[in-house]
């Protein structure tokens, strides 16, 4: 087998490989709904629409973070 | 300082918009002249034969694709990510003075780099290789201004209280690992002050002068792989980053499915980087790598498709807004020409039919229905929006911002159709022939038929033009229009008469 033959099969197998992690990963959001932290998926849009600087995060990154949340008054 | 309430800190954003705003003038007045040029070649003259050198059209065809693309578009893609980036993070550049200071380090390198583009184009310096035209000391500063950039940007990724990264995040984040990445391999070239000749000689032509690495095939699919993946990571992701957050923020609407976003990105991403292959059909390269470059091409209308229609159904149920308000017109718009021209593209790459349109005007039509009606609208929307939240004062004028979107749409609409006939016209010429396979027709008869549609489209793109300075002057106004309250700046842009 020359190489171009060789980077031809790697390139099928490569391809077929993304297209079943990307068909799973349809799977996945569609089925679980829910990511790790158990957050709804279409929850995150209010990341965009809540996004004032003292508006709660959909979720913090760490809990010492959030108490300046009301350091703000609007 | 201690008790100053937290706010989102807008410097660099003011500083891109205004950028944004000068260098679309400056690109698209340019874009004018070469179309009134290709119509009345006299104009190529128009400072007199003295000056020819400078005023052809050779010389500023690559000023206004470099000044639209890296200037309008890019500032465009900076100020939305000084303004987006903190919002969807929660997090205000002011925490971080480092954060500040690269800030500002990008935008004045930025625009240093802008300068020697100007200067060295002008001046006839180039590599002569399309939107990479720039020599090997400009593109040192290139580098360095897009480290800077994504410094400052995974900087404020690392300071941020939201936990995950909003979708228009990713977006912004593909563009700069994309762009990197491809600008570095394309722009890979030896000055040849280094270079030594077969008989000896070394130390050859000026300093800044280079030779790409690649040759023959090998660059033109380096080129093309680059020349399209400009357009994903330019054209495509990070305007589809702006859309994600500004159409919810204005519309006050939730996107209509976060799953789809997520699931189109990666479709985007997986997609785009094959379908370079579409420039090069029925060239040198390999067949099999034509091919693939075809399906990949048919294959990207649907996670470019995914992200439209999840735009124009965030507005499900809410579609008194778009006749109500200007600036959700320009993001319909905005994301209707997006879906026309991934639909175009594909069209086109099918090989029976770019056997017809390769090297026509109808390429030319196909590029501008996507930067005007797509890239130009959703940039101009996203400072729309921005400009009374940065200024705190309400838009100038709803009344012009409708006039003006009439005018640019009609003038979009003239470029785009006038383009197609006179590319299809010119693809059927070109290969027309008599029964004994002569040429049934020279360049030059060509050229003839063509002089109405390029007429049309000087006058197209010149509406366009009209239509931008309205745009900068709306915002020039807003800057000492009536001062708003924050609680009006919810959703919906607050805009006077
Ligand atoms: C007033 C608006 C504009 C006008 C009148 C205009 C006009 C033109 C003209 C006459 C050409 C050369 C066509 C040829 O060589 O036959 C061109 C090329 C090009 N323009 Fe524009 N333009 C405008 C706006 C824009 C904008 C806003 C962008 C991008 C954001 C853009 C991107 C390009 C690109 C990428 C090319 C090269 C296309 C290719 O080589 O296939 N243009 N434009």
């Amino acid at each position: 087998m020359d190489i171009a033959q060789l980077q031809a099969y790697g390139y099928f197998a490569l391809t077929t490989v993304l297209v079943i992690g990307l068909y799973g990963y349809i799977y996945h959001l569609y089925s679980k709904k829910k990511d790790v932290d158990g957050i709804d998926y279409e929850s995150y849009s209010d990341m965009a629409l809540k996004d004032d600087i003292d508006d709660t995060p959909v979720s913090s990154i760490s809990d010492e973070k959030v108490t300046r949340e009301g350091v703000k008054e609007k | 300082m201690e008790n100053r309430p937290l706010e989102y800190d807008y410097t660099i954003a003011k500083m891109f918009m205004l950028t944004t705003i000068v260098l679309g003038i400056v690109g698209m007045l340019i874009g004018v002249v070469l179309a009134f040029q290709l119509a009345f070649p006299g104009i190529n003259l128009f400072l007199g034969e003295g000056l020819a050198e400078y005023t052809n059209f050779s010389r500023l065809r690559p000023l206004h694709t470099d000044a639209v693309i890296f200037g309008f578009t890019l500032s465009g893609v900076f100020a939305t990510w000084y303004y987006v980036g903190q919002r969807v993070l929660k997090v205000s550049m002011a925490e971080s003075k480092l954060l500040m200071i690269l800030g500002k380090v990008h935008f004045w390198l930025y625009l240093a780099v802008v300068a020697a583009v100007v200067v060295s184009l002008f001046a006839g310096v180039t590599t002569s290789k399309e939107y990479a035209e720039f020599e090997w000391p400009i593109d040192i500063g290139v580098v360095l201004v897009w480290v800077i950039w994504g410094v400052g940007m995974f900087g404020l990724i690392g300071i941020r209280r939201e936990k995950s990264l909003y979708i228009s995040i990713w977006y912004y984040i593909a563009t700069f690992l994309g762009i990197a990445m491809l600008y570095l391999f394309n722009n890979m070239e030896i000055p040849t002050m280094l270079a030594t000749s077969d008989v000896g000689e070394s130390g050859i032509g000026a300093w800044y002068h280079s030779v790409s690495m690649y040759s023959g095939t090998n660059d033109a699919l380096v080129q093309w792989w680059y020349g399209h993946n400009a357009v994903a990571f330019g054209f495509t992701v990070p305007i589809v980053a702006m859309i994600y957050y500004f159409l919810p923020k204005e519309s006050g609407q939730a996107i209509y499915s976060y799953k789809l976003s997520l699931l189109s990105f990666w479709g985007l991403m997986f997609v785009y980087l094959w379908a370079g292959g579409h420039h090069l059909l029925y060239s040198t390269v390999p067949d099999w790598m034509q091919t693939m470059g075809s399906i990949f091409s048919v294959i990207l209308i649907l996670p470019s498709w995914g992200s439209a229609i999840n735009m124009l159904l965030t507005m499900k149920g809410e579609w008194q807004q778009v006749a109500a308000s200007p600036l959700i017109k320009f993001m319909i718009l905005a994301s209707t020409f997006y879906m026309f021209s991934t639909l175009e593209g594909p069209i086109q790459a099918i090989k029976s039919v770019n056997a017809i349109a390769h090297f026509t005007d109808w390429i030319i039509g196909h590029v501008h229905d996507g930067v005007l009606g797509w890239v130009g609208f959703m940039i101009m929307a996203a400072l729309y929006h921005m400009a009374p939240r940065v200024f705190k004062r309400e838009i100038y004028s709803k009344s012009l911002m409708v006039a003006q979107f009439w005018i640019q749409t009609l003038g979009v609409v003239l470029y785009f159709t006038s383009m197609w006939i006179a590319g299809i016209t010119q693809g059927m010429m070109w290969r027309a022939h008599d029964e004994f396979g002569n040429l049934a027709y020279s360049f030059i008869d060509t050229v003839t038929v063509l002089h109405p549609y390029y007429a049309i489209r000087g006058v197209g793109g010149l509406l366009y033009l009209v239509g931008f300075l309205m745009f900068a002057y709306n915002i020039y106004k807003t800057m000492s229009a009536r001062p708003v309250e924050a609680g009006e700046l919810q959703s919906a842009s607050p805009m006077g008469a």
